[in-house]
């Protein structure tokens, strides 16, 4: 477990440009600020918080006779740098599955190889393991962990049902609304104030609806909202207003 | 195509002295006991194939095409059977195999040869697949998928190289569609293992004859004109008799359900032997035969036939037809091709025609005997329909055809071929290129584009980062490729063919049983009683009610891949918006109906209702002149209305509006949304329109100008699912991701890559890609309908009027009736989102 202390703020902008609202999320205590691209910033500790990256997935089944477009970490690490940009931390914290598989990290090219190891100038990073890659190798650069402690809360990739007060990824949440006979399905934040489980980075990530079983273990009686990124906006929903 | 029901009557028009004697003795003596004459085209085509000719047959259902398309075969193989498969007869539809083989040993056994007759489809046993691989009969009747699972195998060259027959069945039908490009690719593979079989197309009447013609025949290397097969006519038999219904009831502004002719429907029911009445879509299919059987006091036997319900059902359906037990089959396009079902008196088409030549096909379901007219009655379902009616009544009797052209260089399914190609063996790039020019769809393939090709089957062909190390085709010394692995030859079957079915749900019957824990139902049973696409189904809430096989279903929940379902006893169902089975307006029925609008002196035929309707809009607005495109602005509420009248048909109208509401918000019109019919567009916004255009702050020849074709367009499709939708089914057909199999759960986290994702990726890093390409050239022509569009905004170009109004006029209020009732595909989803959000602030801030 790595712990981190909170820091002063400094004097630099925390508000994301492009977005017209900043959308803030609390967990446990902590005020955290939702980004459209399904990073989280944590302005109190200069730190953007990214789960599920799923690095070269696309290139993941090659080997099998699946040739999908190897552009995924390229895409994701677009977007990454973007959000960095705007939210100019100091430290990236990927919270786990940020490969899609142990020898995602050989399959790199080289142009995305180095682009991540440019990461590692623009702000500290810090790999959290997950079930995809649970061991990760040192010269990625930055510092590898199993668990962070943000203040008081437990950064993880996979949420405990147990946990007090946790961020995780894993799971990849996804909440759907039935809107006109039209269903919005839309990548999601998904907490109760104590747990918050963000959505998967990752350009080629999949989504697993809240309201299946997984959810219901980490959010007993549906006691939760929904944070759900559209093009332009974050909204928020309750748990009653969402379908399966 | 049911041999046994040739007609008795029908003396040749030569007499029995003229070319008769061409045909063999055996088989003039067969006619001769069964009392029969040969038909002119069963004698031309076997005089021209005897020429060693390849032919196209066009007649009417029920001419014995498929009698005159086996004589050569019979003939040749009389002697000579058992030297392995001589014809091949590929026909669309699985289910029609059976019968044509059935049909076929009746002549074979009392002309008394030595012929077999075997069937091949995705429904026959491996085993009997196997044997056919070592001893094949003499006549194969297979499907086009079918086709392309041969000639993969390792032993092709000798199974096949003994053909000497093709006969390719529905083929108009079949060209027009990538199946048929499948098929295509496929001959031309044939005319390489077998160079010297020739080719029999049956076609009903087509737009463009020569077109098939080419498409039968081995097209040669130069660049001249096509090289085109032999043509035989069978003749088109009587003028059909075309009634449009004219109903005392109020004729509906909007709509498709025909709610108000259900009565007069069920009269002309009672009146005919058996009544085949057609619809565009299954929900039309399921309103439409709920309601006959609300009205059915006699208790009539009537029937439901369409795509979604269970096969055994369907086939039951079918053999209560041929048996003459059914007075009455409501349809979808189903039953628009296949098996002559002898006794069917009348065509009732529901709704409007769309086209002139599918309104025939389908009269044609009725033409028992040649000689006698069809008798068809057209139902409008709202006035607009009425003008389509009427229009397609002239150009039934003009005989006109507006059928769609073949399928051509459709590069997906290229890549399912190539792929398909290196499964038999090893092949030379060159030698391949060669060969797929010899087919009619690829006879103008570059070889940059077919080399793109074979660098997708082999790497997924991308520019900056490659899978070298996996490719699927490897090098040999001679410079030929060949299959990297076995495996990928397995994979290949189990994807092989064009049709990409949407993801489909078993709609499981079941009852609910009271009992168990605390006043819990339990669910049992289980019949399933057909398949819906998940889409529909993942918008049901459990209690929600549908109409579905003919019943009210009351939604219980969704298991795995099954939806449960239960009867219920709500009369009024909420009904399945099921998209499947739309049809585009045709252009040319379009072009009728605008010369009518302009023309009042043509309204005789119309009745009173439309007639006024019409009246008062010229009254209160104008009518355009053909060629012209009428825009009217007005408000009504709290917007701004403009309604324009293009008639290019649903698809061309939604990118029209996706586009034109572009434009509006950059010229600060404040767009809000718009509304999209077969016949008209609507868009609404926040600004006054009229005050706009008359100030010159809004010029409408720029808002409709031609340039909207390229930055507009191109920044619509990046986000646009239609595109999406698109590009799933071309990823599919050409091997990128795999169709999802049966049972497979869905998980979220599945190891599998959404198409969309997909899609995202490849645009913004290689927009250049094959895939890109593929996809965009069928949205072009389907989805989103680019060329009509470009047709359209050519045509307006400087002939769009522009009348301010006070109030909504007459014409546009068939459009504005379809707000909110037809969801534009996927595209406000951000405005419904905030909407959404929106709605929950509104209810907390509400004081009471």
């Amino acid at each position: 477990m790595t712990p981190f202390s909170r820091k002063p703020p400094t004097n630099s902008s925390t508000k994301p440009c492009g977005s017209s609202e900043l959308t803030r999320i609390r967990v446990g205590g902590l005020e955290l600020l939702a980004d459209l691209s399904g990073a989280l910033h944590a302005p109190d500790y200069r730190a953007l918080l990214v789960a599920d990256l799923h690095f070269e997935k696309g290139s993941s089944g090659a080997r099998r006779g699946a040739h999908l477009p190897p552009y995924d970490t390229r895409s994701t690490l677009k977007t990454l740098m973007e959000a960095i940009e705007r939210h100019r931390p100091e430290r990236l914290l990927a919270l786990g599955d940020s490969f899609h598989d142990r020898a995602g990290p050989e399959r790199l090219d080289e142009i995305d190889r180095a682009a991540i190891g440019t990461l590692g100038n623009a702000v500290d990073v810090m790999w959290i393991t997950g079930n995809h890659d649970p061991a990760l190798p040192a010269s990625l650069g930055g510092r590898i962990a199993a668990e962070i402690a943000l203040g008081p809360v437990m950064l993880r990739h996979e949420p405990r049902a147990g946990a007090t007060w946790e961020i995780a990824g894993h799971l990849h949440p996804v909440a759907q609304i039935t809107r006109r006979g039209r269903n919005l399905r839309r990548k999601c934040f998904i907490g109760d104030g104590g747990r918050l489980v963000m959505p998967a980075f990752g350009a080629y990530t999949g989504g697993l609806n809240v309201l299946s079983a997984p959810f219901g273990v980490l959010f007993p009686e549906r006691r939760f909202r929904v944070w759900m990124i559209g093009g332009r906006a974050i909204h928020v929903f309750p748990s009653d207003r969402i379908s399966p | 195509m049911k041999l046994s029901s040739i007609p008795t009557i029908a003396p040749s028009p030569l007499g029995g002295g003229g070319p008769q004697p061409k045909l063999p003795h055996f088989v003039r003596d067969w006619f001769a006991t069964r009392g029969w004459t040969p038909r002119q085209h069963q004698i031309d085509v076997f005089v021209k194939a005897a020429q060693g000719r390849s032919v196209l047959l066009i007649a009417p259902t029920g001419g014995g095409k498929t009698l005159a398309s086996f004589l050569p075969s019979l003939s040749e193989l009389k002697d000579s059977g058992g030297q392995g498969l001589h014809t091949l007869y590929v026909s669309p539809l699985k289910a029609l195999a059976v019968d044509i083989a059935r049909n076929l040993e009746h002549p074979v056994r009392e002309m008394g040869l030595d012929i077999s007759v075997e069937t091949r489809t995705g429904d026959t046993p491996p085993a009997k697949r196997q044997r056919q691989r070592h001893r094949p009969p003499d006549i194969l009747i297979t499907t086009p998928e079918q086709v392309a699972l041969l000639i993969s195998m390792a032993e092709a060259p000798r199974l096949l190289g003994t053909l000497r027959r093709v006969i390719i069945d529905e083929l108009h039908a079949l060209a027009a569609s990538k199946r048929g490009a499948l098929l295509s690719l496929g001959l031309a593979r044939l005319q390489t293992l077998a160079p010297d079989h020739r080719r029999i197309g049956l076609s009903a009447t087509v737009a463009d004859v020569n077109a098939l013609r080419a498409w039968i025949e081995p097209q040669s290397d130069d660049e001249g004109a096509d090289e085109l097969a032999a043509l035989v006519e069978g003749g088109g038999g009587a003028t059909p008799e075309i009634a449009i219904l004219d109903t005392d009831q109020r004729i509906p502004w909007a709509g498709h359900s025909a709610r108000h002719s259900i009565g007069d429907i069920y009269w002309a029911i009672e009146r005919a032997r058996m009544a085949l009445v057609f619809v565009n879509t299954r929900s039309q299919a399921e309103t439409i035969f709920q309601q006959l059987w609300m009205v059915n006091e006699a208790g009539l036997p009537i029937a439901l036939h369409h795509g979604s319900l269970d096969a055994t059902q369907r086939r039951k359906v079918e053999a209560a037809m041929a048996a003459g037990t059914l007075r009455a089959v409501v349809s979808t396009s189903t039953l628009d091709l296949g098996i002559d079902w002898g006794e069917v008196d009348l065509v009732i088409n529901v709704g409007a025609p769309k086209g002139s030549s599918r309104i025939l096909q389908r009269i044609g379901r009725a033409n028992h005997r040649l000689e006698e007219p069809s008798r068809a009655l057209l139902v409008p379902a709202n006035r607009f329909e009425v003008l389509e009616c009427e229009a397609a009544r002239a150009a039934v009797i003009e005989g006109a055809q507006d059928t769609e052209g073949p399928a051509e260089l459709k590069l997906d399914v290229l890549c399912q071929h190539i792929l398909g190609v290196a499964c038999a063996g090893p092949f030379h790039p060159d030698a391949l290129h060669a060969e797929v020019k010899r087919s009619f769809a690829y006879r103008r393939l570059e070889r940059a584009l077919f080399d793109k090709a074979v660098a997708f089957v082999s790497t997924g062909g991308y520019a900056l980062k490659g899978y070298d190390r996996y490719a699927k085709l490897r090098p040999l010394a001679d410079g030929r490729l060949r299959l990297a692995h076995p495996r990928l030859a397995q994979h290949y079957r189990l994807n092989v063919g064009t049709i990409v079915a949407a993801e489909m749900v078993k709609v499981r019957l079941v009852r609910r049983r009271r009992g168990g824990l605390e006043g819990t139902s339990a669910l049992v049973g289980g019949r399933v009683l057909g398949e819906v696409e998940e889409w529909f189904i993942e918008q049901l809430k459990p209690g929600d009610t549908f109409l579905f096989a003919g019943e009210v279903l009351r939604f219980e929940g969704l298991d795995g891949l099954n939806a449960m379902a239960s009867r219920s006893s709500a009369s009024d169902p909420m009904v399945p918006s099921y998209l499947g089975g739309r049809f585009p307006l045709s252009t040319y029925i379009a072009g009728r109906v605008r010369a009518m609008l302009a023309d009042p002196a043509s309204w005789g035929h119309l009745p009173p209702q439309v007639r006024d309707w019409l009246s008062v809009q010229r009254w209160k607005s104008r009518l355009p002149r053909q060629e012209e495109m009428l825009v009217e602005t007005f408000p009504r509420g709290s917007r701004h209305y403009l309604v324009c009248y293009p008639f290019e048909g649903r698809l061309a109208h939604q990118t029209l509006g996706m586009l034109v509401t572009r434009r509006l918000e950059r010229m600060g019109a404040q767009p809000m949304g718009f509304a999209a019919s077969d016949y008209a567009l609507s868009v609404w916004a926040v600004r006054d329109l009229s005050l706009m255009i008359g100030t010159g702050r809004l010029s409408l020849q720029e808002l409709f100008d031609q340039d909207m074709l390229g930055d507009d367009l191109e920044a619509w499709l990046e986000e646009s699912h239609l595109m999406k939708r698109t590009f799933r089914n071309v990823a599919i057909i050409a091997g990128l991701i795999e169709r999802r199999s049966p049972g497979q759960e869905k998980t979220g986290r599945q190891t599998t890559v959404s198409s969309d994702l997909i899609y995202d990726v490849l645009r913004s890093h290689e927009p250049d890609h094959i895939l890109l390409k593929a996809a965009f050239d069928d949205a072009a022509t389907g989805l989103i309908d680019l060329g009509r569009l470009a047709q359209l905004l050519a045509r307006i170009r400087g002939r769009i009027i522009h009348q301010p109004l006070d109030a909504v006029s007459p014409l546009a209020v068939p459009v504005m009736l379809e707000i909110g009732r037809e969801p534009v595909y996927g595209e406000a989803d951000d405005a419904l989102l905030e909407e959404a959000a929106n709605e929950l602030i509104d209810e907390a801030m509400r004081l009471i």
